[in-house]
């Protein structure tokens, strides 16, 4: 019977049974990968539309876009379109965050290649594999269908940030909007959580004979960290979240002064879980940046175990920092003082890294092929971002660039461009793995290069914009403003097009099925699922590779 | 084939033993998120973080010979249709001296409202030092319609300010209070109408300091 039963496991479903109960790694990573580009591509459209908007000073495109969604007229349609740019907002880092770098670099990279880089036939639990993932698209419908009902009087949607501080997210938006993204975020945070389980399983029981931890890919290690933060910071989250519920609905008090509760509380349990969360972002693009500098570089990455150590010390590090996103709150001087140094503390061993990339690269044989250029360009962008990060840790300074603009350049130079440059290294790195096909390099070179240049007129502006002290969040600014924005907004179309760009490469690719073979890198990729044919067989590693 | 199979067995185990692992973590951090609530409250009321001020029974035992400001501060939160306000803008005192103020609240509605105080003082960190011996915000005050009630507090400053570096040099402390409507009693008060001026309910647990 049982052996009956393992044969059968053989046998790979076909049709939309396939993918409907798959409970093959490669294809659930396969459907996580599907899903971030459509999310991406949808929270993408938000920004350009925001962009947009801010073009120019005055009200340009939200007032229409209101009244055409919403069927509203004159002053309210102006009232709901102010709204609707911060519903904007607020969904744009949601769906980035929640639905689009998560799904990709976690659900899509990491679910494809961790058991083939361990020698893992599979993840330790398959079937809970197939419920992290079908529980997105749930979540992803539950915050988009937030869009259209009620929230403060007179408005759609939710508009108060991806932080959802209360009163705003309590008192100030009584309409249903808010419960549905609230239980829009729990479902994706269950889903998150059950795919960190199967990871720290996978990757703690579930390795080939003679691979040891010390051994062991730095993406492996990468993933693991980021499991493990998202096991301890997450639950923080939903528990917030949840009493936010409450608040709402059940008069709990935990958020509201008159009931004895603090809306401080909340900004603590929140940034408890939001910085580990943007660790969470950048990690598991770390471990792929490394990967395709070593195989580009034909070296093995230089200091491999102060990489992997250095991302232990980051996420470590990372969750006694939180406060430094609440300098203006009212902090007394002396935790002021602390959440200064523990997050300038961070720059050290993230200086590791960079350096032990540069390292790596020094003296290699090096080949500009596309992942390198993507992987490089993440170097660069990430670097530009942890200095301004480093500009904002100070206490000081952060009285001026607080809620301005500089923050939103930093936190887009380290993840829009940071992580979503990891993606794409990590796309045309594995692509040719995934796919058994070989993408066009000149498109993707065009893309590389029309993606740097555009995110960089985006987002280079923004520190000008925000040293020049020009808030964030709303939908209009002085005319003082005006010349940086327009620049700002002309990248962003461009980097629209980049998007285009990539979607055509990938049906260029999927079109003229250049085959790639097993290993297209060349004699720098070391790593196992270099050894297997491409695509990697339905069932891989059935006799487990043994790592001297 | 056996020992595949069993290999297979303990690798399961394992795999299971690491998972309960990582769900027992999971509920042990949802915990914490909860433990927050009372630990955050414990936390303000035992340091004084982001102005919480201090609730004592007994007056300072010294009296330093330094004056400061206290300055009186009231707000009222939509809903609350009291006329609140302090009788005097500001009392100048020495460090220690046990002193009283008072506020005045007037129901302006036609009907009996609640109203529950929070407090805190700022600068921030002077809350650890401002020490209130007996506050109209320790409990829930009902007014009758159009009824006027005299609010006192009696307090002192902590003579260890002085030693504080952050706080050595402040010459002035100002205590605000924002009275908040009471939700979910307004029919209890109606019923309970001839009680008068008796607090409804007492808070004391809750608001601590």
């Amino acid at each position: 019977m049982a052996h009956a039963a393992t044969h059968d496991e053989h046998h790979a479903p076909r049709g939309w049974v396939r993918w409907v109960y798959s409970t093959n790694h490669k294809d659930i990573g396969t459907l996580y990968l599907i899903f971030a580009i459509m999310s991406g591509i949808i929270g993408g459209f938000m920004s350009i539309m925001m962009r947009w908007e801010l073009a120019e000073p005055g009200i340009q495109i939200f007032h229409g876009l209101a009244s055409m969604v919403y069927g509203v007229e004159g002053d309210a349609a102006l009232d709901a379109g102010k709204h609707m740019f911060n519903v904007f907002t607020t969904m744009h880092a949601l769906i980035m965050i929640f639905f689009m770098v998560m799904p990709a670099l976690i659900g899509g990279f990491a679910n494809w290649m961790i058991p083939i880089m361990i020698g893992a036939p599979d993840m330790a639990f398959p079937r809970m594999n197939n419920i992290s993932f079908w529980l997105l698209p749930p979540a992803l419908i539950l915050l988009l269908i937030s869009f259209f009902v009620p929230s403060a009087p007179g408005a759609h949607g939710i508009g108060g940030g991806w932080t959802m501080y209360p009163p705003f997210s309590t008192s100030g938006q009584p309409g249903p909007a808010m419960d549905f993204a609230i239980l829009s975020v729990h479902i994706a945070g269950v889903s998150s959580i059950l795919g960190a389980i199967n990871f720290i399983t996978t990757i703690f029981n579930m390795r080939a004979p003679g691979m040891t931890m010390h051994k062991m890919p730095l993406f492996a290690w990468s993933v693991l960290i980021t499991a493990f933060l998202l096991l301890l910071s997450l639950p923080v989250l939903a528990g917030g979240i949840t009493m936010l519920l409450t608040d709402r609905n059940f008069d709990t008090a935990f958020f509201s002064p008159e009931g004895g509760g603090d809306p401080i509380l909340f900004q603590h349990l929140f940034w408890f879980f939001g910085h580990p969360e943007v660790y969470i972002l950048i990690l598991p693009g770390f471990g792929i940046v490394s990967h395709i500098v070593s195989t580009f570089s034909r070296k093995p990455v230089f200091g491999y175990l102060g990489m992997a150590y250095a991302m232990v010390a980051i996420g470590a590090v990372g969750f006694v920092v939180w406060a430094h996103h609440m300098f203006t709150s009212g902090i007394s001087l002396n935790a002021q003082r602390y959440f200064t140094f523990a997050t300038m503390v961070i720059a050290v061993p993230t200086g590791i890294k960079i350096f032990s990339w540069i390292a790596t690269m020094w003296g290699g044989s090096i080949t500009f092929r596309t992942p390198m250029l993507w992987a490089i360009g993440f170097i660069f962008l990430f670097t530009v971002g942890g200095v301004t990060g480093v500009q904002l840790a100070n206490a000081g300074l952060d009285r001026m660039y607080h809620d301005t603009y500089y923050v939103v350049a930093h936190f887009h130079y380290v993840l829009s461009l940071g992580a979503v440059f990891a993606i794409f290294a990590a796309w045309y790195y594995w692509f040719p793995k995934m796919t058994g096909y070989m993408y066009s390099p000149t498109i993707a070179n065009i893309h590389f290069w029309v993606t740097f240049i555009s995110v960089n007129v985006v987002f280079f502006p923004q520190h000008f914009l925000g040293l020049a002290g020009m808030p964030r969040r709303y939908i209009d600014y002085p005319d003082a403003y005006a010349g940086w924005n327009m620049v700002s907004s002309y990248g962003s179309y461009f980097a629209g097009i980049g998007v285009l760009i990539f979607l055509f490469g990938v049906f260029e690719a999927f079109q003229k099925k250049r085959v790639a073979g097993a290993n297209p890198w060349g004699e720098g990729a070391t790593t196992l699922e270099w050894q297997l044919p491409s695509p990697p067989p339905y069932h891989q590693w059935e006799q487990l590779p043994r790592i001297r | 084939m056996t020992t595949a199979s069993d290999k297979d067995e303990a690798r399961q185990k394992g795999n299971r033993r690491i998972a309960a692992l990582c769900v027992a973590f999971f509920c042990g951090m949802v915990g914490m998120a909860y433990a927050a609530v009372p630990l955050y409250t414990l936390f303000c009321q035992v340091t004084g973080y982001g102005g919480t001020t201090q609730r004592v029974t007994q007056y300072s035992d010294r009296v330093l010979d330094r004056d400061i400001t206290i300055r009186f501060d009231a707000n009222t939160a939509g809903g609350v249709p009291w006329k609140f306000a302090p009788v005097d803008r500001s009392i100048t005192v020495r460090i220690g001296e046990t002193a009283q103020a008072h506020y005045t609240a007037t129901n302006m509605a036609s009907v009996p409202t609640g109203g529950r105080a929070t407090f805190n003082v700022t600068p921030e960190t002077a809350g650890a030092y401002f020490n209130k011996v007996e506050c109209f915000c320790f409990t829930d005050t009902t007014l009758a319609a159009g009824e006027t009630m005299d609010m006192p507090v009696i307090f002192f400053v902590d003579p260890d300010i002085v030693d504080v570096p952050e706080l050595k040099n402040v010459k002035t402390i100002t205590l605000s209070y924002t009275m908040f409507p009471i939700s979910k009693v307004d029919s209890a008060v109606t019923g309970s109408i001839d009680t008068d001026n008796e607090p409804t309910t007492n808070t004391e647990e809750n608001l601590g300091g």
